[in-house]
């Protein structure tokens, strides 16, 4: 087996065991980097110099038997988290060139624990989307194929998911052990769905967001992908944990996730929200989704069909909310302190020049939404209905874990698509996240883990969704789902291939 | 609720974004789209629920009013577009 195909785990457990250098590992990740990514685009900015420097200082340690949880190990960083004197774009023009002089609060627990970033990866930009096609850096080609006819593959380049389509893709392509994402409206969950590996958005409180530029500030959930339930559940808990310096971070003990992956489903009941048959859903998904159940059933868990009776307002909701948030966190880019400077005839021309010039069409389109729900006359009709509506959908989930203990649906309505589709109407490619939104409305944890393909060979993920604060039984189902669908086909861009 | 093309005009210059005149029609047109659909929320009867500002269901913490960080001028002015000492610059304000 080459170094690029082992789980994180059993990468750490090889490294501990001195099978093979973290130099070696990290240095074969390198490689596979530059050979895949002059097609694949994951990473904006690679650190393989700074990459093999921290893999001898993690050989060092390892020597002198101080292996922290992650020595040694490579991982992508989406390039929405600000890494200390390594440029971090946000998938911007607007901050094509900015260095931070800081490190964002996840990365930092990541580095603590020895882990070795191997670079930026390329992501929607300021995380506005679901396809990754609206970076200032390029799209991200997934490392999937549709199977075409006579056993040759399609040569259509498909989308990775978004927003982060780079993490999905490196971790996919076997780039990198692990990665990390943000989920505002499903930009971890549905990635992992499309890139046939495991992502999983954690609480609302569970990462803290300092250091991660803002989008939607009561959306935005860092969270880690990786090629197994486990070895997410290794990464979350590094990169959970209270922190002072965000104010909504939850101040509770980070359990032991990989713990709980083994803790089986006996017993638990598992919720079947009936809204999410939506019109419309291929019939593969349907039968994905009930063989998860199967599987679950099998596994000693009960299922309970229970109802989300506000599904299908998350969207329109999220429509409202998340721009809102945008069009204030957006506002400190004004050409002043730091990213783009376009001149203009005064200092209002001067920022609204840069900020057209900075800023894609798509989160151009936010801001303006964003502001007009906001502006005076229109917040009650919009901003607070939708904050109300948010309520109800939190209320949903409430009632529902009254009487279950986590809720099984599909991550996605489609599997991936080509670059280009759903491109003709912005609300046409919204719809991808219907089943993701309303968690992230609600701040409950929700995971992703690939199931099964569709017909023409590309995976689906099926979406595990638990309490709030409960993420060991997310992982647990989760881990439950995985050993049953036996999830074992491989992209074909991919390392060693 | 329609947006008119003076309406697509002064939420742009509210947004502080800069759009040429040709833009206008289309910006509205994809306004207009979106608003329509977000229109669905109407349907839902929201009479005596409290908002929710937030995934976070907790009181938010306070802490003692003290300073606990600063004097790194250099790491603050390092990404700014231009500057004269340490001050940001922008164009003249004041004649």
């Amino acid at each position: 087996m080459t170094l690029t195909d082992l789980s994180l785990v059993d990468a750490r457990d090889g490294l501990r065991a001195r099978r093979f250098s973290a130099r070696e590992l990290v240095a074969a990740h390198v490689a596979a980097i530059e050979a895949l990514n002059p097609r694949l685009n994951a990473f904006i900015t690679v650190t393989a110099e700074a990459a093999l420097a921290e893999a001898d200082a993690a050989d060092a340690a390892l020597g002198r038997g101080e292996a922290g949880a992650l020595t040694g190990i490579p991982l992508a960083i989406k390039d929405l988290f600000c890494t200390a004197d390594v440029r971090t774009t946000a998938g911007s023009r607007i901050l094509e060139s900015f260095v931070p002089p800081y490190e964002s609060t996840v990365t930092a627990n990541l580095r603590r624990d020895g882990a070795v970033f191997v670079g930026k990866t390329n992501l929607d930009e300021f995380a506005m989307g679901s396809s990754n096609m609206t970076s200032a850096f390029g799209p991200v080609e997934s490392p999937w194929k549709r199977a075409g006819a006579n056993g040759v593959r399609d040569a259509a380049r498909l989308v990775p998911g978004g927003s982060s389509g780079g993490s999905a893709a490196a971790v996919a392509a076997r780039l990198a052990l692990g990665a990390t994402g943000t989920d505002t409206g499903g930009s971890i969950r549905q990635p992992a769905s499309f890139s046939g590996i495991v992502g999983i958005k954690p609480s609302y409180g569970r990462c803290s967001r300092w250091g991660v530029v803002a989008f939607a500030s009561s959306l935005d959930h860092p969270g880690p992908f990786a090629r197994s339930v486990e070895d997410c559940a290794v990464l979350l808990g590094s990169m959970a944990g209270h922190d002072p310096r965000d104010s909504t971070s939850v101040d509770r003990i980070v359990p032991d996730y990989a713990a709980a992956c083994r803790r089986g489903v006996r017993g638990l009941r598992i919720g079947v929200p009936r809204e999410y048959r939506a019109e419309g859903m291929p019939a593969e998904i349907e039968a994905l989704w009930q063989q998860g159940l199967t599987w679950l059933r099998e596994a000693g868990a009960e299922i309970v069909e229970i109802s989300l009776p506000h599904t299908k307002y998350g969207l329109a909701t999220y429509y409202i909310v998340a721009p809102a948030e945008a069009s204030s966190n957006l506002a400190r880019y004004d050409g002043v302190r730091f990213g783009l400077r376009v001149p203009g005839e005064d200092l209002s021309d001067m920022y609204k020049r840069t900020r057209a010039a900075g800023f894609g069409t798509e989160v151009r389109r936010r801001i303006l939404i964003g502001t007009y729900v906001l502006s005076a006359g229109y917040y009650d009709a919009y901003y607070l209905r939708a904050q109300k509506v948010r309520a109800l959908i939190l209320r949903d989930f409430t009632e529902a874990f009254a009487q279950v203990d986590a809720l099984l649906t599909p991550t996605t309505p489609s599997a991936a698509f080509a670059h280009g589709e759903n491109m003709d109407d912005p609300v046409k490619m919204w719809l991808n996240d219907v089943f993701t939104v309303p968690a992230d409305l609600a701040g409950v944890p929700a995971m992703s883990v690939p199931a099964g393909l569709d017909a023409d060979g590309l995976p689906l993920g099926l979406q595990v969704i638990g309490r709030l604060f409960d993420e060991e039984t997310v992982f647990a189902v989760g881990a439950v789902i995985e050993q049953a669908a036996g999830f074992t086909a491989l992209p074909s861009i991919r390392a060693g291939v | 609720m329609s947006l008119d093309p003076a309406t697509v005009r002064r939420i742009a210059s509210l947004a502080r974004l800069h759009i040429e005149d040709g833009d206008v029609a289309t910006l509205q047109t994809e306004l207009n789209g979106i608003l329509g659909w977000i229109e669905q929320l109407n349907e839902v009867d929201v009479e005596g629920v409290e908002p929710l500002t937030g995934a976070a269901q907790m009181a938010l913490k306070m802490r003692e009013d003290v300073v606990t960080d600063g004097g790194m001028a250099e790491a603050v002015l390092r990404n700014a577009p231009d500057r004269v000492g340490n001050f940001f610059t922008v164009p003249k304000v004041v004649e």
